[in-house]
């Protein structure tokens, strides 16, 4: 049942790749986008990878379709067709190649005794409760016996969110010195999302 | 859609149950799926969604973007210094052990510690980022 219903979602996340790479309406590859986000939930779920599906969620189908539906709102609605170079695609398909001829020499996949899963992760799956007392493994290795990753990782968030914070901010700013009656308040730009 | 009565209703209904259910996602990270990022990121959608329903403006009245600026690096700073409060504790660099008189308490609290530091810094960054790209207009 399980890998039925892992099938059907997988087809239709092909149909809905094919329809982004078809549609020329920006607005309509942003939803499709949406939609992609809510098929690899339920995919995500099938897998019984439920924390990566609330990250999904949360992240692909909320937040980015808002941001992406915002850039939409201050683009055109329609994509420009640019002029066709035969060069380009074919570069392309001789990067895929190359790289789906290097995904044979990788290891294989659902084996338990591979040295890649025998390492550490065994110690982690048997020491994690005696060690910290924390029944989901998942929470003990990202907080507690990786803590150094995590803290890499919170540090790129917060580094990314002040990147974003000074590069549009600081334009906005910049553009208010020059003309104060350009009030940009924020309730109009959000109404103006649809 | 600022006049849509039903999506207004719904999101005013909704909206204590999305933050609690983030709300719960942290705290019972330590036995079910989830963690700070995770309730950070739906702490945020929350916040997203009222603000796509009702405006900006009343948003940046309950959530002013400067809050959301000392969020991003109080997080992150909450995290560093668990590290150093187990230095000062005799313990290595974010070795929560001795954070409590045994082992498994002080990872309990290490823990939290760590993942309260990810969830600020998570929930202010996603609200920060969309208040810049929405807030940018045209």
């Amino acid at each position: 049942m399980q890998s039925i219903i892992g099938m059907v979602l997988m087809t239709l996340l092909a149909v809905v790749m094919i329809g982004i790479i078809r549609l020329r309406n920006l607005f309509a590859v942003v939803i499709f986008g949406g939609i992609y986000s809510l098929l690899m939930v339920g995919l995500l779920l099938v897998l019984d990878a439920v924390d990566v599906a609330m990250t999904e969620a949360a992240v692909g189908g909320g937040l980015s379709t808002v941001l992406m539906l915002s850039v939409l709102y201050s683009t055109k609605e329609e994509e420009i067709r640019l002029v066709r170079m035969r060069a380009f695609p074919l570069f392309f398909m001789v990067v895929t190649g190359v790289l789906i001829f290097a995904t044979w020499d990788l290891l294989p996949l659902a084996i338990a005794d591979l040295p890649s899963h025998t390492h550490v992760s065994a110690y982690y799956l048997d020491n994690s409760l005696k060690d910290t007392g924390v029944p989901n493994v998942v929470t003990s290795v990202l907080a507690s016996y990786r803590g150094y990753d995590t803290l890499g990782e919170v540090t790129v968030i917060f580094a990314a969110g002040i990147a974003v914070l000074v590069l549009l901010q600081g334009s906005r700013i910049a553009k208010k010195k020059v003309s104060r009656s350009d009030s940009i308040s924020g309730s109009d730009s959000v109404s103006g999302l649809e | 859609m600022k006049f849509d009565i039903i999506a207004r209703v719904s999101v005013k209904m909704f909206l204590p149950f999305i933050l609690l259910f983030g709300l719960y996602i942290q705290f019972h990270g330590d036995y079910g799926p989830g963690g700070g990022f995770q309730a950070g990121v739906i702490i945020a959608s929350a916040i997203i969604i009222y603000a796509l329903v009702f405006g900006l403006f009343p948003v940046h009245q309950i959530v002013p973007l400067r809050y959301l600026r000392l969020m991003m690096s109080a997080g992150v700073l909450i995290y560093l210094s668990t590290g150093i409060l187990t230095m000062i504790l005799g313990g290595n660099y974010l070795e929560y052990s001795v954070l409590a008189h045994d082992q498994i308490h002080g990872q309990e609290w290490g823990i939290f510690f760590v993942e309260t530091g990810v969830l600020i810094t998570v929930t202010g960054t996603m609200t920060g980022i969309f208040y810049a790209f929405v807030g940018r207009g045209r």
